[in-house]
């Protein structure tokens, strides 16, 4: 055991996972290399999970995390640049291995998501699962597909009157 | 890069540039269709909505395929092409964010074992 580590001085990433599950479903898959509890807490407790929900590639800075990890307790994340707003409502609360919240920012079309810890000898699998009202509010949560799809539409009939009008009549 | 989503615009522009045709993407959206059935559904004949959906075709914005004596249309690779990329952006997003995670479960799991020596002490 100790030789092979000496041999592999960083250990293997773990994998991130993601999977489309259904029209509806988004599922997110990673294991950790610690107990389910510490794992949790790194979720539940703001001066932790600041430190690791906007990684420097994001281009962005919580200004502010505010949670109140109970069923029916609210959270409020607030980022800078530009005032953008994460927040939601936790419907479900149950310590290490379980937590669930709406995203409200979105309107109607926020998905619920779904955390669950398993651990196992010392290490936690965590999945999170995502489920949206629709199809199509899925879609339009990436950027991709249906979503630039509707947009390059929008743009397109915008300048199409725009054309129209400047040609006139044709 | 730049270039190739700019031509990619422009085809996809004259493509899209027909009320018709945006409405039958919007149609395959919801589900596949036969060229029968697209035509029943915009009042034109056959042979106008085959025009169509060749515009389509060549964009790579619709695929058809002929089963029987049906041709079946529907969304083109490109945008499962465009759903497989947004997946990977967005699994990038959670893979830097849980690196992130694994320095603090690091953290934690250190301070953990000091705690636990001084409460031993």
């Amino acid at each position: 055991m100790d030789a092979r580590r000496e041999s592999e001085p960083t250990p293997m990433k773990n994998r991130t996972t993601v999977e489309r599950k259904s029209e509806r479903e988004l599922v997110v898959t990673r294991t950790f290399n610690g107990p389910a509890r510490i794992v949790f807490e790194a979720w539940t407790r703001p001066e932790l999970f600041k430190q690791w929900w906007v990684p420097k590639s994001m281009g962005m800075v919580l200004r502010s995390c505010e949670m109140d990890v109970r069923v029916g307790g609210t959270y409020r994340l607030e980022f800078e640049p530009d005032a953008m707003a994460f927040f939601g409502t936790y419907l479900e609360v149950t310590p290490p291995s379980r937590l669930v919240w709406t995203n409200e920012e979105g309107g109607e079309g926020g998905p619920v998501t779904t955390v669950t810890f398993e651990e196992k000898a010392g290490k936690t699998l965590l999945v999170m699962h995502e489920l949206y009202p629709s199809k199509a509010a899925l879609d339009a949560a990436g950027t991709g597909a249906a979503d630039a799809m509707v947009e390059t539409f929008a743009q397109l009939d915008e300048l199409l009157v725009t054309l129209g009008a400047s040609v006139g009549r044709s | 890069m730049v270039q190739y989503e700019r031509t990619r615009f422009d085809a996809s522009f004259a493509a899209l540039s027909d009320a018709t045709r945006r409405g039958v993407l919007e149609q395959l959206g919801r589900a596949d269709a036969s060229i029968t059935d697209l035509a029943d559904k915009f009042h034109m004949t056959l042979t106008g909505m085959k025009k169509h959906v060749g515009v389509l075709e060549q964009t790579g914005l619709v695929t058809t395929a002929k089963v029987g004596r049906v041709r079946t249309c529907r969304l083109g690779l490109r945008r499962l092409d465009e759903e497989a990329a947004w997946i990977e952006r967005y699994r990038q997003l959670w893979d830097a964010r849980f690196d992130e995670l694994d320095k603090v479960v690091e953290e934690l799991k250190r301070k953990e074992k000091v705690d636990g020596r001084k409460k031993r002490e």
